[in-house]
């Protein structure tokens, strides 16, 4: 079993390291992944995406694909990547303490 | 990762589509896409058919072929009839649609938008007497194949 830690507490995360427990995220935790993966603040465009990820996956029970995020979460392909420059669903899921999506687009 | 891996991770890749199909065309848009997905490096080179999905003309026009695919496992002279392809083209797309699977235009534009380089080959271009303005406005140029080396510097190569 993995943990990292976040504000000085391990916490338990699956094998592509993100959140194991939805319960152990909140927007503090957040910030801290985000920091983890060279996202120094998150401002209201992340936010965006990042609720948009969350209220997908707790509508579906999977997170978007990049397209659906294109079309849907009112942020563009370009602006995505530069507000998630190592992969907008990857990362976007990981830091909103849900499962990586599972799509292949 | 949190499992142990001793191999280096994929950074970066150069995918090569040759064939203007709907089966030659996708699997390569769909390792660009997937590869800048997960934060890998991607460049796209179109050559020979492959070029169709690119060319402003032909890019909205692509299908599966119907005839000399024993995949289709349908009888040649069945699939030698008019509109034939249209239909088995038209079906597969509603399938993919499904699977959030853009048509080719939205495609290359999304891939393009996610960083991914789009070039057309310089051998097929002359071949098939073309020029820059046939080709849709994501493509980022025309390249000789020494710079399509050069581009792949540090680059896994893939030809499809």
């Amino acid at each position: 079993m993995s943990t990292i830690e976040l504000a000085g507490k391990q916490i338990e995360v699956d094998s592509d390291g993100n959140l194991k427990n939805l319960n152990d995220w909140n927007e503090e935790t957040a910030s801290e992944i985000a920091k983890l993966e060279g996202i120094e603040k998150l401002t209201d465009r992340h936010w965006l995406v990042i609720n948009f990820m969350r209220k997908e996956f707790m509508e579906k029970g999977d997170g978007p694909t990049v397209r659906r995020l294109t079309k849907e979460s009112g942020v563009g392909t370009k602006e995505l990547y530069a507000l998630f420059p190592k992969g907008p669903a990857k990362k976007a899921a990981r830091i909103g303490g849900i499962p990586k999506p599972k799509g292949c687009i | 990762m949190t499992e142990e891996n001793i191999f280096e991770p994929i950074k970066k890749v150069s995918i090569i589509v040759s064939k203007g199909t709907l089966d030659g065309v996708y699997p390569g848009l769909i390792m660009a896409n997937g590869a800048r997905m997960e934060g890998i490096e991607a460049n796209l080179f179109f050559t020979f058919f492959g070029m169709d999905a690119i060319t402003e003309k032909s890019m909205d026009h692509i299908h599966v072929a119907t005839v000399g695919n024993p995949a289709m496992h349908i009888p040649t002279f069945l699939g030698a009839l008019p509109g034939m392809s249209a239909f088995a083209t038209s079906k597969m797309m509603k399938e993919m649609e499904k699977l959030d699977i853009p048509p080719v235009r939205e495609f290359i534009e999304m891939i393009h938008d996610a960083g991914c380089k789009i070039f057309a080959c310089k051998a097929s271009v002359d071949m098939f007497h073309l020029k820059k303005e046939d080709f849709c406005k994501d493509v980022d140029d025309i390249i000789t194949v020494g710079q399509f080396y050069e581009e792949s510097a540090g680059a896994n190569i893939i030809f499809t």
